[in-house]
């Protein structure tokens, strides 16, 4: 009886690696220590009032941030334990297994559980503002967005010590990932895991979709959006088209894997290609959407920090749309080497150098923004002027891989690691940063100090470019993906060498920046502006952070840079509510049900997960009861009365 | 948050006779209504998007039977069966059709009559259904015996999941209706259960048209 405990628990509990047990040990010590710390401070109830039930889109893209940036350190430590493994040949570090585990959460983590989370706190932290709307169109399914994310981020890192991680790479390619050869739970919980998070950004695309179309403050139209605002609604069409792809597909393979289907098994007619197709029909279109609202933020910081209007605005509108269309046209260019012959690997040849055109557009337009600009050189200015040399060589490197005959000789070699590195982190990390930078003041209420910023700043861009260049010269030396080990006689080491310590130096670079956060939170400096960086769209009209129902009175719109203009003619005081004007304010109430449901989807994942499927419907008839509850809820908003607005509006001195 | 309730236009005109000017419904007679079904639409075509991808992986594996039943050997002995899955469910989005102008004669009594009409016709198509998946399952083919099979029990049972799905939640309108009266919101919650069950039938068309016409032919 003991024995047999023991030994389910050894399955259960992944055991054995003393890496995995200092983990298992530093996770409970640390959520001890939240437990604790919560308790001892008594801020249970504040966690639960203030967060854990909000329905603010600005708490809400808080919370994102936060996951972001957790999420961006368990993947970084993913990434140095693979370059460590490499950094010498004939290494033991890690076992095999480890190594094929590492890669997959990493790429997975990087890409799901950071990079879109990242896009969606600033999604959330600046579209309603920005537009001059008072909350997203859906405020509640937007909590439940948040939720479905966060559990599905959490049921995917617990694989880690409950069960086994999966290790079949992020793109899970049958027939490896088909039970016959992959047993064990760690490609369940990929697929469960993605699952959830899928079906809360699909709801985030629609979500914003909607805010962006119907919400808009009168005078608003299309074309005086700001930039941002129209790459966030390229990256929701695009959601609104790929994510279904890849629900399916992952729906299809959990099938085969739980109730021994045979969609892409080698036997009974299965068609494993199948899966390959419809995995780069949704990830291909998933580079643009990381990337787009990246450059969205390239946009509003070029033309904030350089005092100039963006340069040519309806080309920018015009090749975030022919992105978002081009790139769900070239997914195939993932697989020139399967053999589907020359016809359609030149198609998809020539879509994809496609991309090129608008894309290059637009860094046109940025360098033309700041010619004759007025330029500061502030934070997350800095991050894009080193984004742009990145992505030129990201792109160039691009057209190469789009080149099928060439691929041939590039495929799955670090060529191709080096390349996408340079686009997701060159593009989109890079993005990210510059946006939090640039919004940290309206979500916080006060400035990240530059100090640290800087030599985060300095690290990180000097070792990505000593840990990605030696790549691409592995690349065509032959080294190929994911790759465990190798041996000295192959004359790789040096550059595997020099590639690691590029990759520690990111890591310093990384250490910068919660020193630099810790740092402005110890002294802070307060923004009482509301406007630190001299902008130009309405969210910079606003006290930081604004008041939960926004703007007091919703503003009319008449400029493409609103706020600017307004200042310009001197008539910034127009934008601050007349008292007479002020009514009371109709908003959606907090609730706790889009947590219970995400829970509920947990519970869901992690039976489906081990098989256990009573337990698997036991937490989606939980799901269903809070979709019923919220249905039977006849009171859903409550009326904040114009005297509490006007005590609000003027306490921030704005009356 | 989307209703700015100082700014909630009532647009009934009080003119009853123009009940198809769609300023004149209440469904739409609040900027949170126009907003939630907006919304709906979007999320349809995210279902559709789904339903694309089921189909598209159908058509590539429905030759691949691995020896076992082919689509036409199936459903050859089973026309009548999905004739009448096809006519239950079409008769019921005609029905929904009909709920759906009652409510904008503002005519509560007869909106719910056809709706409860509706709820029989699609629980009558599940039976069907079932039953169909029964038979076949007897018959040796399952989900596990080809390609073809994990596809078909895939696609059309997607599409019962859906159907499953519209009837609890058009039960939770039905009661509301009952419950709370007509109302903007509870026009609007019907009207956008009411799009759903037409585009399942629509879907359902689809099936009919590429698995079983298809197949038996
Ligand atoms: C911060 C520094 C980073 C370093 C040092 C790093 C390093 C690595 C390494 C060593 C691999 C494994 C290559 C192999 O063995 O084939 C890898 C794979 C990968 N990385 Fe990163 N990475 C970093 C950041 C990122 C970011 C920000 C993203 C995405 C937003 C990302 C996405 C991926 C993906 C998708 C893979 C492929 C995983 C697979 O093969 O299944 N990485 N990275
Ligand atoms: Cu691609």
């Amino acid at each position: 009886m003991g024995d047999s405990l023991t030994n389910t628990a050894g399955h259960f509990f992944v055991t054995g690696d003393p890496m995995i047990i200092a983990s298992d040990v530093a996770i409970v010590l640390v959520s001890l220590g939240i437990v604790f710390t919560l308790t001892y401070f008594k801020k249970w109830k504040w966690l639960w009032r203030e967060w854990l039930t909000t329905v603010d889109h600005k708490k809400i893209a808080i919370m994102y941030l936060i996951s972001a940036i957790l999420m961006l350190f368990r993947g970084g430590v993913d990434a140095l334990l693979m370059r460590t493994q490499l950094a010498l040949p004939n290494m033991k570090l890690l076992s095999a297994e480890h190594y094929d585990q590492i890669f997959t959460t990493h790429g997975t983590i990087m890409i799901l559980f950071m990079a879109m989370p990242f896009i969606f706190a600033m999604f959330n932290a600046v579209v309603p503002l920005q537009i001059g709307a008072r909350d997203v169109a859906f405020p509640y399914l937007n909590a439940i967005s948040f939720w479905l994310f966060f559990f599905g981020a959490l049921l995917f890192n617990i694989s880690f010590v409950i069960g086994g991680s999966p290790d079949a790479g992020w793109t899970s390619y049958p027939p490896l990932t088909e039970l016959q050869f992959d047993p064990g739970v760690g490609e369940n919980y990929y697929l469960l895991a993605l699952s959830i998070s899928g079906i809360g950004t699909i709801a985030t695309g629609i979500n914003f979709l909607a805010t962006i179309i119907k919400m808009r403050a009168p005078g608003m139209t299309l074309m005086k959006m700001p930039l941002f605002t129209w790459a966030v609604l390229g990256t929701c069409i695009i959601i609104l088209f790929v994510f279904p792809v890849l629900s399916v597909a992952l729906a299809l393979l959990l099938i085969d894997r739980l109730f021994g289907a045979h969609f892409f098994t080698m036997m009974y007619g299965g068609n494993p290609m199948q899966f390959v197709n419809l995995f780069w029909i949704w990830g291909h279109p998933e580079v643009y959407i990381a990337v787009l609202p990246a450059f969205g933020i390239y946009s509003e910081v070029v033309s904030t920090f350089s005092q100039k209007k963006i340069f040519g605005y309806k080309s920018m509108v015009a090749s975030i749309m022919a992105i978002s269309i081009i790139g769900n046209l070239t997914w195939v260019h993932h697989f020139f080497t399967m053999g589907a012959g020359p016809a359609v690997n030149t198609f998809f040849s020539i879509t994809t150098m496609a991309v090129a055109i608008p894309t290059g557009v637009k860094v046109f337009n940025w360098l033309m923004t700041m010619y004759r600009g007025r330029i500061t050189l502030s934070l997350p200015m800095m991050w894009v002027l080193a984004f742009i040399p990145n992505f030129a060589l990201a792109g160039a490197t691009g057209v190469w891989l789009a080149e099928a005959p060439t691929d041939y000789q590039y495929h799955n070699s670090y060529f191709t690691v080096a390349h996408f590195h340079q686009a997701l982190i060159g593009g989109v990390v890079y993005g990210m940063l510059a946006g939090m930078y640039y919004w940290w003041p309206k979500m916080f209420g006060f400035k990240l100090k530059e100090k640290f910023g800087k030599w985060a700043f300095w690290f990180f861009n000097i070792g990505f470019y000593v840990c990605f260049i030696p790549q691409y010269v592995l690349g065509l030396m032959g080294m190929q993906r994911r790759m465990y080990t190798y041996t000295p006689d192959m004359h790789w080491t040096a550059l595997n060498f020099v590639s690691t310590i590029g990759a520690y130096l990111m890591g310093i670079g990384f250490l910068c920046i919660a020193a630099q956060i810790i740092h402005s939170l110890v002294h802070m400096e307060k923004d009482l502006t509301g406007d630190p960086w001299g902008g130009r769209t309405l969210e910079w009209s606003l006290p930081s952070p604004p008041p939960h129902y926004n703007f007091a009175v919703i503003p009319q719109v008449s400029d493409r840079d609103e706020w600017w203009e307004r200042k310009r003619r001197g008539e910034q005081d127009a934008l601050k509510p007349r008292p007479e004007d002020i009514r009371n304010v109709h908003m959606p109430k907090n609730s706790g049900v889009p947590f219970l449901m995400g829970v509920c989807f947990f519970i869901a994942g992690f039976g489906f997960t081990f098989g256990w499927i009573a337990v698997g419907a036991a937490g989606l008839l939980g799901v269903l009861v809070c979709l019923a509850h919220r249905s039977l809820d006849q009171h859903p908003d409550h009326d904040i009365p114009a005297d509490e607005i006007r005590r609000t509006e003027a306490a921030l001195g704005r009356l | 948050m989307a209703v700015r309730m100082e700014e909630v236009l009532t647009r009934r005109t009080g003119d009853p006779s123009s009940t198809d000017h769609p300023g004149n419904r209440l469904e739409l007679s609040t900027e949170d209504g126009v907003t939630k079904i907006f919304g709906f639409w979007m999320f349809l075509v995210s279902d559709v998007l789904l339903f694309a991808t089921l189909f598209a992986t159908y058509v590539v594996i429905y030759t691949h039977t691995a020896d076992g039943p082919s689509a036409a050997e199936l459903f050859r002995h089973d026309v009548s069966g999905f004739l009448a899955e096809t006519l239950a469910l079409l008769t019921s989005s005609f029905t929904c059709g009909l709920a759906t102008w009652e409510m904008h004669q503002g005519r509560a009594g007869r909106l719910k009559l056809w709706m409860i009409i509706t709820l029989l016709l699609g629980l009558t198509f599940l039976g069907l259904e079932i039953t169909e998946f029964h038979d076949f399952v007897s018959q040796g083919a399952t989900m596990q015996t080809s390609a073809f099979l994990s596809g078909f029990y895939t696609l059309v049972g997607t599409h019962g999941a859906h159907v499953t799905l519209g009837i609890l939640w058009m039960s939770l309108i039905l009661y509301q209706l009952v419950r709370f009266g007509l109302n903007a919101v509870t026009a609007r919650k019907f009207y956008i259960v009411g799009l759903y069950w037409h585009f399942l039938d629509i879907v359902w068309v689809l099936i009919f048209t590429v698995v079983y016409l298809t197949g038996v032919m």
